[in-house]
């Protein structure tokens, strides 16, 4: 019992570690929220006069899109961890050793998860500075780091097993900066779905990216509708499971390689 | 450490029977390769690059599965029971397997935390093996500090963190200078020597095999050539390996029927190149026979090397290639 807490523990304090060496890597990775929350915020300030706001400020309706977009991009990083690893030989080190193999996910999962609440707390600090009120409350200011997590855990998830599979540094580079950005603009990250064209609206419906907002958009208004922030969060942690699955399965596809 | 911390083991500590692997389109990596290793023993994996020794390593050490035959470690077989092997051996890669961004310190603590170790026992180890391999003044420094032999110090000592019966070492001296590979050698005899501890080794460096192997077994395109103890391999080859060097390859004909001529004095003769290698039981007191015999054929000679029997001589009259010639192309 103990193993199957402690390992994946002694694996995320690996990574906490060399965070924690570079505490400029958290600094940098708060750039690109900032271009949005500061400058496309206040460029596109005045679009809340549109009728599918419904009277929110755009900074209201632009932080928690933020957030998870920042999300996403961090945790797209995760396979290059394992691409380094990989080439240094440490790997196939811990694979020779008796640990569990889903201790070395879980455990980076858990940084994944610690770092993106760090970011998500830091976040949402700069959006207040920028004008966002987040008057849904403390459980619903919670539920919208949760979205963020779960889909920060999916988006690791899959950028491990494009790692193990793929073996390619560049590609998993790609494929994060491929992926991220239509994904969210097929959400309502940026717009609210009532001003989409229909099959925008179609696709943003099965777009986890658009669960993640709009779980976490409740935090920002006085009546938080709890049906709707439990139902995208169950959603999100169905799938974080099943990427994680696609994710352990990853490993055996690695070895059959070796 | 303290000498026969390792119990000894009754079974060999490594059995391999017909290993066979083949890589995706059909790269034959293994076609049937066995030999084993006496239970605290050093065991030499010799060939060139792409001869099998790390696939055979990588399915030794459960990273990789055969397509056909057996491999067991202490008895344990890899395919049936892969955790009750990676529970019992250390591995040290060909590459050094260390975490740049964390301290020598920490990397050695979480290598023993994977196996399960903890507490005052750890630690106690980790300084153990820091002061064993002259780290203890660095022991505080990120890795990506080290210079190449540290980190392949590190390397080794994560590998024996849990104070495994049965250590593979990927060519471990590859790429170190001599001072470094000096020292490895050192930290290697002493493994077997003091603490009892089965080491199978892959190299391509034949010096490297002949002083710290007990056993040699060469391997070439996936298949065992010969094995015995460097003596016993040396000791096949009768008299003194001569090496002619030609001017060029295009008289290599000529040479060949020449010194064939040299009523059998030389034996096991073979051309590669602009090279032609022969035995001789007396190396020095052929030379100017074989020169003048070159001089009338008309052929330009180079020139003449006599040495030793080596483990290089065993390769070549084995494989019919030179050893150095065939060392290239990736590593499997």
């Amino acid at each position: 019992m103990s193993t199957l807490v402690m390992q994946p523990t002694h694996m995320a304090v690996r990574y906490m570690r060399a965070l924690w060496r570079q505490p400029l890597y958290v600094v940098f990775q708060l750039v690109q929220p900032m271009i949005w929350l500061f400058l496309f915020g206040q460029l596109f300030k005045n679009i809340d006069r549109l009728p599918g706001f419904g009277g929110t400020s755009y900074i209201d309706y632009l932080a928690p899109g933020v957030l998870v977009m920042s999300a996403l991009l961090s945790n797209g990083w995760s396979g290059t961890m394992y691409i380094v690893d990989m080439e240094r030989g440490v790997l196939d080190r811990f694979l020779s050793s008796p640990a569990r193999r889903s201790s070395f996910l879980l455990g980076q999962l858990g940084y994944w998860a610690v770092l993106t609440v760090i970011q998500s707390v830091i976040l949402i600090g700069l959006s207040m500075l920028a004008g966002a009120r987040f008057d849904g409350g403390p459980l619903s200011v919670i539920a919208l780091i949760a979205a963020a997590v779960l889909l920060g855990l999916t988006m690791a998830c899959l950028s491990n097993a494009m790692a193990l599979r793929l073996r390619q540094q560049d590609t998993v580079i790609a494929a994060n900066v491929l992926l991220v950005l239509p994904l969210c603009f097929v959400s309502s990250v940026f717009i609210p779905t009532a001003l989409m064209p229909a099959w925008i609206q179609t696709v943003a419906r099965f777009n986890p990216v658009n669960w993640a907002v709009e779980a976490g958009r409740q935090s920002l208004v006085a009546g938080v509708d709890w049906s709707i922030v439990l139902t995208r969060l169950g959603g999100l942690a169905a799938l974080a499971l099943v990427f994680g699955w696609i994710a352990v399965r990853s490993y055996r596809a690695y070895q059959r390689s070796v | 450490m303290t000498a026969a911390t390792v119990p000894a083991l009754e079974v060999p500590a490594v059995q391999v029977d017909g290993l066979e692997k083949t890589y995706g389109k059909g790269v034959h990596a293994l076609r049937g390769v066995s030999f084993s290793v006496e239970s605290g023993a050093v065991l030499a994996l010799l060939g060139p690059n792409g001869a099998g020794k790390t696939t055979t390593v990588k399915i030794l050490s459960t990273l990789s599965r055969p397509d056909a035959g057996r491999a067991r470690v202490a008895g344990i077989d890899v395919l049936a029971d892969p955790k009750g092997v990676r529970r019992i051996i250390g591995c040290v890669g060909q590459k050094d397997a260390v975490d740049l961004e964390a301290t020598g310190r920490e990397n050695l603590v979480l290598q023993g935390q994977l196996y399960g170790m903890s507490g005052a026992d750890l630690r106690q180890r980790a300084d153990e093996l820091l002061d064993r391999f002259g780290l203890t003044d660095a022991a505080g420094r990120i890795a990506r500090t080290y210079s190449g032999g540290m980190r392949r110090k590190l390397s080794v000592a994560m590998g024996l963190v849990h104070r495994p019966r049965v250590l593979f070492l990927d060519e471990p001296t590859t790429g170190l200078d001599p001072e470094a590979r000096a020292e490895m050698w050192a930290e290697v005899a002493r493994l077997s020597a003091d603490d009892g501890m089965s080491v199978l080794l892959t190299t391509h460096y034949l010096d490297e095999a002949d002083h710290l192997a007990d056993r040699v077994v060469i391997i070439d395109e996936g298949l065992v050539v010969t094995e015995g103890t460097p003596n016993q391999l040396k000791s096949e080859l009768r008299g003194d390996a001569i090496q002619v060097e030609l001017v060029s390859a295009a008289s290599s004909g000529q040479a060949l029927s020449a010194l064939g001529a040299l009523d059998g004095r030389l034996r096991d003769m073979t051309c590669i190149g602009r090279a032609i290698h022969a035995r001789v039981d007396d190396g020095a007191g052929a030379v100017p026979g074989v020169l003048a015999a070159l001089e009338r054929a008309g052929v330009p000679v180079a020139a003449v090397t006599v040495s030793r029997p080596s483990l290089d001589d065993v390769y070549l009259s084995h494989t019919g290639r030179a050893f150095h010639a065939a060392n290239n192309g990736d590593s499997r």
